[in-house]
């Protein structure tokens, strides 16, 4: 029995997203394990991102069943929740494919936004906030301390202070995770964490992801193109081809998986051949 | 290099002409005709031919473009360039920024007693209005900065919870006989209410959606004030208002009043002082409470939200919640400037608020800066000052007016002072201005 079928973070069960007549997910079923890292693979417009969206609450799944098991305990059905709950009480975070920084704010702001929740309690909804209350001056304070744990865990604490859209891409990248971070997951979804880094950049996303796991408990669910990422840090992949699981298992097994190699580079041309034979062209 | 100049004058000469036919075109329809009702022709309708107004048109054009491809537009060394050098480039402004702050806050202290030495009680009257104006707008432009500033939502009917405040004043004075004490905080929790009813439906829109629905609800709350005779008067307004008192002390001549109690001689100027200090302070409360606020999460998810909506919900922002609290902010200082109109007029119509007040206010937090509290103030004065101290210029003041905008757009694209500070600094030192251009504007 492998861990993702024994202790689960997330299931995700039936689920089926329909865009009128389009079918982008149909009828997919699998688990997110606690403390893996699982990586969701699949050619272009497989439904990676939709079944993100779905996961985050930006999309109401038309079917299924999309379930949060929280280290405590509690169970939240993610289908049913308001986007912004899933961040506040499921504690699942995201980051996006294109990246979504607050361009305009300096990178400690950005990770004290992701704060908000916490912050928002201990500034008695601003009341005690607006009078600088001590309890509230020391929540911040501990925020800014959190903030910058992960600003140096992230290598940009000698930004700290710089606009976020003034950051190399690579930087945002890192800085959209520790943003994510910073919200207190307990899963962790990376759109594309590796699109547009160069191999010394997405090796130290690998050392990130692999602390971030080991240090934290934050289980992972990744979409990648970059099959070194894959490969290299994933305990789990699932491989999906237009809106189906096509594949589930170790990296090391999908790997080998004929449907995954067919999916990716097509089918060898004698197949081709018999089966337009069979059809008669 | 005359046979350069020579070409360039040739080819400035044909476009200014091409520029000068498509003058004609368009002029002389529109200038050199006029439909009219010819006294001559026994009430006829008759054509009055301008032929002389659209030469002088065509000719401006011709000229202009000429004079612009010669000196500006085609030439290797265009004036402009050197123009550029006598502009003030933002760096130095950006230090005045700093003494601007206390520089600012002094003079405004001060003001009437400035202008009492200057002009004497009688005289100084009209400036020491003027300044209520002014401080009344930089009110309203502070509150509409927390919606549009900080929050991103365009708010085209501002001007509506300036009427609700007013007429919550007026209204609560003329049936329950409530004094301005007691309605300024009701006028600006009412006036809140409403930005949240208002606001439930309406920020579920974005962008150009989100400013007409707003624009409409304005509209809406003029109509009822003007439609619901029985109750607000209609287009009679409500008269009588009462003037505020100094807690309770009356300015009014004779024993009791505020001359009087203070042992000082009776002069009706001692109303305007405390109504300009009224404004005033309740303006710095406003900038008070905007600028602590954007130092709080509540602030800063305004901010994120303007940057991006989107990942606001993904970090766990109830973004409707938070934009409700802006749009309900907003609204309760609109309110108390309201409030403060009415006592200050003791008149109030429909008339007062109308959409071209929403359209200033908007204007100020836009040439001011969006999100800049200086720039405000600076905005309100330039604009609502200039205003009234060129009445004697008449119909051509919206000309300038006009100009001026159009310059201040060309040359600062995001107001007079666009740079934004950042809320928090990891340092402690005071952090780098971070520049608009990496700024967003909201989306909605």
């Amino acid at each position: 029995m492998s861990s993702w079928e024994t202790n689960p973070v997330l299931t995700i069960e039936h689920l089926t997203m329909r865009f009128g007549g389009l079918v982008a997910i149909d009828d997919l079923s699998f688990n997110v394990g606690r403390g893996d890292i699982t990586a969701l693979i699949g050619p272009n417009g497989a439904g990676k991102t939709t079944v993100f969206n779905c996961v985050t609450g930006f999309y109401k799944p038309t079917e299924g069943r999309v379930v949060m098991h929280r280290t405590n305990g509690e169970h939240y059905l993610l289908e049913r929740m308001a986007d912004f709950q899933i961040s506040a009480k499921a504690k699942v975070a995201r980051t996006f494919q294109n990246i979504r920084l607050f361009g305009g704010m300096t990178l400690l702001e950005n990770l004290m936004v992701a704060q908000h929740n916490p912050l928002m309690l201990a500034s008695g909804y601003s009341l005690a906030g607006i009078f600088g209350l001590a309890t509230f001056r020391k929540a911040e304070r501990q925020a800014v301390e959190k903030a910058r744990y992960w600003l140096e865990k992230t290598a940009l604490i000698d930004r700290a202070d710089a606009p976020a859209a003034d950051l190399p891409y690579g930087d945002q990248r890192r800085l959209e995770i520790a943003r994510a971070m910073c919200s207190g997951p307990e899963l962790l979804c990376l759109d594309e964490p590796a699109a547009g880094l160069n191999p010394k950049e997405s090796g130290e996303l690998n050392t990130l992801l692999q602390y971030i796991r080991k240090e934290h408990g934050t289980s992972i669910l990744l979409i990648e193109h970059d099959m070194s990422v894959v490969m290299e840090i994933s305990d789990h992949v699932v491989v999906l081809d237009y809106g189906e699981k096509i594949s589930d298992g170790t990296a090391a097994e999908v790997k080998d998986d004929p449907k995954v190699i067919a999916a990716y580079l097509g089918v060898p041309d004698e197949e081709v051949d018999a089966v337009e034979e069979e059809v008669g062209i | 290099m005359s046979a350069k100049s020579e070409n360039l004058f040739m080819v400035s000469l044909k476009d200014a002409a091409a520029g000068g036919a498509v003058a004609l075109a368009l002029f002389g329809v529109l200038i050199g005709m006029k439909a009219e009702v010819a006294s001559g022709l026994g009430g006829q309708l008759g054509i009055e031919y301008r032929w002389a107004a659209v030469a002088i048109a065509v000719a401006i054009v011709f000229g202009g473009r000429l004079l612009l491809n010669l000196f500006v537009w085609k030439t290797d060394k265009p004036v402009t360039a050197t123009a550029k050098g006598f502009l003030p480039s933002a760096k130095p402004l950006a230090k005045l920024g700093k003494y601007a702050m206390p520089v600012f806050l002094i003079l405004a202290v001060v003001l009437p007693f400035l202008l009492m030495s200057a002009y004497g009680s009688r005289g100084s009257r009209q400036y020491l209005d003027l300044a209520i104006l002014v401080t009344t707008y930089v009110m309203l432009g502070w509150g509409l900065n927390i919606v549009v500033g900080l929050a991103g939502l365009l708010d085209l009917g501002y001007v509506a919870f300036y009427a609700v405040g007013a007429y919550s004043y007026a209204l609560l004075a003329q049936y329950f006989g409530f004094s301005f004490w007691i309605c300024l905080p009701l006028a600006g929790i009412l006036a809140a209410f409403w930005g949240i009813i208002l606001g439930f439906p309406v920020l579920r829109l974005r962008g150009d959606y989100l400013a007409i629905v707003t624009l409409a609800f304005g509209e809406i709350i003029r109509v009822v004030l003007l439609n619901w005779y029985d109750f607000t008067g209609g287009p009679d307004g409500i008269s009588g208002i009462p003037r505020p008192s100094f807690f309770g002390i009356e300015f009014e001549r004779g024993p009791g009043g505020f001359a009087d109690t203070f042992g000082l001689e009776y002069n009706s100027i001692h109303r305007i002082i405390f109504l300009y200090y009224l404004i005033l302070i309740m303006a710095l409360v406003t900038n008070f409470v905007t600028m602590r606020l954007r130092k709080l999460p509540v602030g800063r998810a305004w901010e994120a939200l303007r940057e991006d909506e989107i990942a606001c919900r993904s970090l766990g922002i109830n973004t409707t919640h938070t934009k409700l609290t802006a749009f309900a902010l907003g609204a309760m200082f609109g309110g108390f400037a309201g409030s403060f109109f009415a006592t200050r007029q003791g008149f109030i119509s429909p008339e007062s608020f109308t959409f071209i007040e929403s359209a200033v206010i908007l204007a100020i937090v836009v040439l001011g800066g969006l999100g800049s509290q200086i720039g405000v103030v600076i905005a309100a004065v330039v604009m609502i000052g200039g205003f009234e101290f060129f009445r004697g210029l008449e119909e051509y003041r919206m000309l300038v007016f006009g100009l001026l905008m159009v310059v201040i757009m060309v040359w600062k694209p995001r107001g007079l002072i666009s740079t934004r500070m950042p809320s928090i600094t990891l340092s402690g030192k005071k952090a780098k201005g971070i520049s608009a251009d990496l700024v967003q504007e909201g989306h909605g």
